[in-house]
């Protein structure tokens, strides 16, 4: 995980070789010292491609959960704090949302528009706004009734000051492992959605793209396949164990 | 019985609500199906009457209830491309349906013993073994573990020919062995994690009383892990079994493209590519419902080895 964040940030400055520097002598290259992950079929070093594939991989993610985060909370909060009839509309429009798989959703969104690193965000957004919603609002309805809640509305505290200042602190942990949880998904859906050819575009691909360009490759170079490969399972084991590290921590 | 009614009626809402989403997001995007289908160089007379024929002039909600009342009879449009989408479709359902189903018995089958198995053995060398491989496979997205497969299996041992798709008419067998490996591929992430599940739970009940009574009684420890602690710790791990079966009908539109199987996935991204919307449309809300399907089957399920589940 450390390594991971490590290499992405001085990808951000640094890379061992242009990413899309192209050269005929070199390519298909297996693991050598010069090219540490090999090169692919255009003679590009893959793993200056996995580094900055690595970066559009993690701000997509980080793009999406924002949104996801972000705006399905505010609906969950406001949708279990208020209740009646406004919560009964939402949640069956999220129970259908729900019937649609992310990536499928996403897929949808993605194909009526345009594909582009942002459309993915905002489409991947979208798909992960439901899931948000019902989390957010299940602790909200905990947290609704409780004595602190009720003394803040007898105190003539706004309905919006209690979502936001007293309710959202007391269940921020539920949150964030649900956004470690989120964000994983969020990469694994990327890569999904780029291995298909939707979502970043060339020269500057993300990981799941790189995959589906290499898999012709594969029998005279394995190489190609591997290094962007290991690079979403790294990414996503390391969020996986910074959650579980999270959820013991508050355990103890 | 009202338990089963009131799923019922709720499931009939959200596909309502589903069918009215699907129907909106395809008609709210720009662009005119009349002119699609006539191509670049149709006059405005032969547009204006296809598009009379068409039925785009009625109100938009006399058009939903039109396309609705298509869908349940079976009549799922026509495509700009091809004629009737159901005819397109009805060859690659199948397809799709038996990997997701052979996902999923891939799934079942593996899990349920594995999940007993690191539980029995809970803190030994094998369980922390078996602990760390199920995260790491989790992280493994499919098409990646596809790829992996087809390196090793397809082109390292020639267990299989990549892209020898077979159909299901000419070869059952072929079509079986040929799907085996996709579904491995698709069952794999969801493995891991019905394991980590299973386990969870089977520890759990291994704690309670009556687990402790059974021995007593003289069971066997294989006994009384099968007989009494799996039904009770299967309950959690069913519903994640049915959202995995859902799942895995959307991962195999990825997963069809690794192993380049012509089913329901390819063709939506096909469909996608050539802006052919009826297509997409309906693939869409066929995934949709079968998701909305299995949910259902599991709130019954559930109510069935459950009974005290009473809250919706």
């Amino acid at each position: 995980m450390g390594v991971c964040l490590i290499v992405v940030l001085v990808g951000v400055f640094w890379t061992p070789y242009d990413p899309t520097k192209m050269s005929a002598s070199e390519k298909l290259q297996g693991l050598s010292v010069r090219h540490i992950m090999g090169t692919d079929n255009k003679g590009r070093d893959i793993f200056s491609r996995v580094m900055y594939g690595s970066r559009i991989t993690l701000l997509i993610a980080s793009g999406t959960m924002i949104i996801g985060a972000g705006i399905g909370s505010v609906i969950g909060a406001l949708a279990g704090y208020f209740g009646g009839f406004f919560d009964e509309i939402v949640m069956r429009i999220i129970d259908a949302m729900l019937a649609f798989p992310s990536i499928l959703l996403s897929l949808i969104i993605v194909s009526l528009y345009r594909t582009g690193n942002i459309e993915v965000m905002i489409a991947l957004g979208i798909a992960f706004i439901p899931s948000f919603a019902r989390i957010v609002r299940s602790e909200v309805l905990r947290c609704r009734d409780t004595d602190y809640v009720r003394s803040a509305r007898l105190q003539g505290v706004s309905n919006l000051r209690i979502i936001f200042w007293h309710i959202m602190p007391n269940i921020h942990g539920v949150l964030l492992s649900s956004i470690l949880i989120g964000f994983n998904n969020a990469v694994l859906a990327e890569a999904g959605l780029s291995y298909l050819g939707i979502g970043s575009q060339p020269p500057y691909d993300s990981l799941g793209s790189m995959l589906s360009s290499a898999q012709q490759y594969m029998l005279t170079n394995p190489a190609c396949v591997i290094g962007p490969g290991f690079a979403i399972v790294w990414i996503v084991l390391g969020f996986s164990f910074l959650g579980e590290g999270i959820r013991m921590d508050k355990e103890n | 019985m009202k338990y089963i009614l009131k799923k019922t009626l709720m499931m009939l809402i959200t596909l309502i609500v589903v069918s009215m989403l699907v129907f909106l997001a395809f008609n709210i995007i720009p662009g005119d199906p009349a002119a699609r289908r006539l191509g670049t160089e149709a006059t405005p007379q032969q547009l204006a009457a296809l598009r009379k024929e068409m039925g785009l002039t009625d109100p938009l909600f006399v058009r939903y209830i039109r396309w609705a009342t298509g869908f349940i009879h079976g009549d799922l449009g026509q495509s700009y491309s091809y004629g009737s989408v159901s005819k397109l479709l009805i060859d690659k359902i199948p397809i799709t349906i038996s990997m997701a189903l052979m996902a999923f018995l891939i799934m079942v089958v593996v899990s349920i013993p594995l999940g007993i198995f690191t539980a029995r053995h809970q803190g030994s060398v094998v369980d922390h073994v078996l602990l760390v491989v199920d995260q790491v496979v989790m992280a493994i997205p499919p098409f990646f573990s596809g790829i992996l497969l087809t390196l090793i299996f397809g082109l390292t041992f020639r267990l299989f020919v990549p892209g020898s798709f077979v159909s299901w008419k000419t070869d059952m067998r072929g079509f079986i062995s040929y799907l085996i490996f996709p579904a491995i591929a698709v069952a794999l992430p969801k493995i891991a994690m019905s394991v980590k599940l299973l386990r969870g739970s089977v520890i759990e009940e291994m704690r309670k009383d009556y687990t402790r009574t059974a021995y007593s009684r003289g069971n066997t420890v294989r006994g009384v892990l099968y007989l009494h602690v799996l039904k009770n710790a299967l309950i959690p791990v069913i519903t994640f079994m049915g959202m995995a079966l859902a799942d895995m009908v959307s991962g195999s539109i990825v997963i069809e493209q690794v192993f380049s199987i012509p089913g329901l996935g390819r063709m939506l991204l096909v469909s996608i590519n050539n802006r052919d919307y009826p297509v997409v449309q309906a693939i869409i809300m066929g995934v949709a419902i079968l998701v909305m399907i299995v949910n259902w089957m599991v709130d019954i399920i559930y109510r069935i080895i459950d009974p005290r589940i009473e809250s919706l």
